[in-house]
């Protein structure tokens, strides 16, 4: 599929946005950030808050009628589109009320725990119904798995995860102590990236070694010999991200190293070996690697995602 | 709402006969013609007489060679349009209600004026039916002439698309779908018209009739070399080129 720069965009901020706010109010609850220093609270919930209003609004660039935007929160009965909207927009006034708590109530305790509950599930949900978008699309097999929207599950929460360290890490706090919650979502990223990139092709030559089927006549090799008239028809030019797909196998080793092993090594090992002072210089780059990383990743999800369509052009 | 109707009154499409399109193109010129002053006017084109004319069209036609396992190939002529599925899971994707699918006759057709051109529809189609105006903004698709077949300006015998009308090998055949006594319907069971990519389980409502099996004795089939056997016959050869022929079949 064509990625939309805008959508790449999106997809990238809104990840991390919504990564902080899944993970911010755990890690309140679980004692591994300090909710009494509103300073940090700002420096966490407002990038957060923003990156996802970024990315709400960068979504609607590439609509042909983005003043018709309004229209994408009414079917939410059966469109993932419209879900993510809802979900998008639902997930704003708790996560305001927590950032009212942390940051200008200075504490966050009874009822505005509730806030965070509902910051972290709502935020999830957000990221779920986004990679929904995508794990619905049967015509395109590299999508078309659970895997999809692992990925979006495990992707967020990791990028907002090494932004929470840095900033963290920043304030004087020392990343030794989110270690474990760094092994776990590294792990789970790995995890869910790997099992996605092993699949697509796979799934993508089941379609296409039964191209017969695609013009009633199962079995049978077919070979095109003539486009139709205007060439090539809407959807396969939006196929043709042919950068990222000729070298889309150096690109997944970058986006591997980058979004798994840096964060591997500087975020789950690198704690246990520097001293503090020395460790910002670490933890900075390594949370700019990542994200560097998950654009990559983006983009190789959209670049290397084949629509069956292309099989009536003569795609293998 | 762009949820599916449960079941449509009838399942009006188009059924398809592969054995007899001969891929002159007669049915996407006149799709073009009819719905660029039609439902979802204009179609418009991006250099249309230049060297990469492109451009908004509800109808395509693709050539392949087809050859069967055994080895014998013949061309396709392959018409490609919206298949008004019953699964269309272009509705079902669209998030503002643009697109829907009625429930009298099941066709599938788009709000332009809802539309906000977020094309996700266009991902959803397994068929690539949907085609995106990139002037206008918004999705276009084939409406099956829906202002030609209720067009009571019409005579009787022109409310038919604009594609079935113009098809002069009549390869093009317009019916209910839903209606087993109907013509489109003893067509598919006698010729056992098929779906596309019944995979995608979109479960389309037009139909293609496959191409009759032309195998065997007098095969053209440039595989077995068959088509110049009867040039290559030698027996009615006499005198001085029947003994030479003769002569030469000894050889070993």
């Amino acid at each position: 599929m064509h990625p939309a720069a805008s959508v790449i965009l999106f997809t990238t901020a809104s990840g991390v946005g919504y990564g902080i706010l899944a993970l911010a109010p755990l890690l309140v609850a679980y004692g591994l950030l300090p909710d009494d220093n509103p300073w940090l609270g700002g420096a966490l919930m407002l990038p957060a808050l923003g990156l996802v209003t970024l990315g709400l609004l960068s979504s609607t660039f590439h609509l042909g009628h983005p003043e018709r935007a309004w229209r994408a929160l009414s079917q939410w009965k059966s469109s993932w589109l419209s879900r993510e909207g809802v979900m998008a927009i639902i997930s704003y006034p708790p996560a305001l009320a927590y950032t009212y708590a942390w940051v200008i109530l200075g504490a966050v305790d009874g009822p505005w725990v509730w806030a965070g509950f509902a910051t972290v599930m709502t935020a999830l949900g957000t990221l779920f119904t986004t990679g929904m978008i995508y794990r619905s699309l049967k015509p395109i097999p590299a999508w078309a798995t659970d895997w999809t929207v692992t990925g979006y599950l495990t992707l967020g929460p990791l990028t907002g995860l090494v932004v929470i360290i840095a900033v963290a890490t920043g304030f004087g706090l020392h990343p030794v102590r989110f270690q474990a919650v760094a092994i776990i979502f590294v792990l789970a990223a790995a995890i869910a990236k790997n099992a996605y990139w092993s699949r697509q092709h796979k799934a993508w030559d089941e379609h296409a070694q039964n191209n017969g089927a695609a013009v009633a006549s199962p079995g049978n090799a077919v070979r095109s010999i003539e486009w139709p008239h205007t060439e090539a028809n809407y959807v396969l030019k939006e196929m043709g991200y042919r950068v990222a797909r000729k070298h889309a196998e150096r690109l997944r080793r970058v986006a591997r190293n980058l979004l798994l092993v840096a964060p591997a090594a500087i975020f789950c090992v690198l704690p246990s070996i520097l001293p503090l002072p020395y460790l910002i210089w670490a933890i900075i780059p390594g949370a700019l690697l990542t994200l560097a990383g998950v654009l990559v990743e983006r983009w190789l999800f959209f670049a290397e995602a084949k629509h069956v369509v292309s099989l009536y052009y003569g795609a293998d | 709402m762009t949820c599916l109707p449960e079941r449509t009154t009838r399942k009006l499409g188009l059924v398809i006969d592969l054995d007899t399109c001969v891929g002159c193109q007669a049915c996407v010129t006149n799709c073009k013609e009819w719905n660029t002053g039609g439902h979802m006017a204009p179609l418009t084109d991006t250099n249309p007489y230049g060297a990469e004319a492109d451009g908004v069209w509800f109808n395509r036609v693709h050539s392949y060679e087809v050859t069967t396992p055994e080895g014998n190939s013949q061309s396709l002529h392959f018409p490609r349009s919206c298949l008004h599925c019953d699964d269309a899971a272009c509705v079902t994707v669209c998030p503002t209600g643009a697109s829907y699918k009625r429930t009298s006759d099941g066709i599938v057709l788009v709000d332009e004026d809802k539309c906000i051109g977020c094309k996700l529809c266009s991902w959803a189609c397994p068929y690539g039916a949907r085609e995106y105006d990139v002037f206008e903004g918004v999705m276009k698709k084939c409406t099956l002439c829906v202002d030609r077949i209720y067009n009571e300006n019409l005579d009787q015998e022109d409310r038919v698309p604009a594609c079935v009308l113009t098809c002069p090998t009549g390869a093009r055949h317009y019916g209910d779908l839903s209606d087993p006594q109907s013509d489109v319907s003893r067509l598919v069971r006698k010729r056992d018209g098929r779906d596309l990519m019944p995979e995608m389980g979109y479960r389309p409502t037009n139909k293609y009739l496959p191409q009759r099996e032309k195998s065997g004795e007098g095969s053209t089939s440039p595989r077995n070399g068959r088509a110049l056997a009867p040039l290559e016959d030698t027996s009615g050869a006499s005198g001085l080129l029947g003994w030479v022929d003769r002569m030469l079949e000894r050889m070993d």
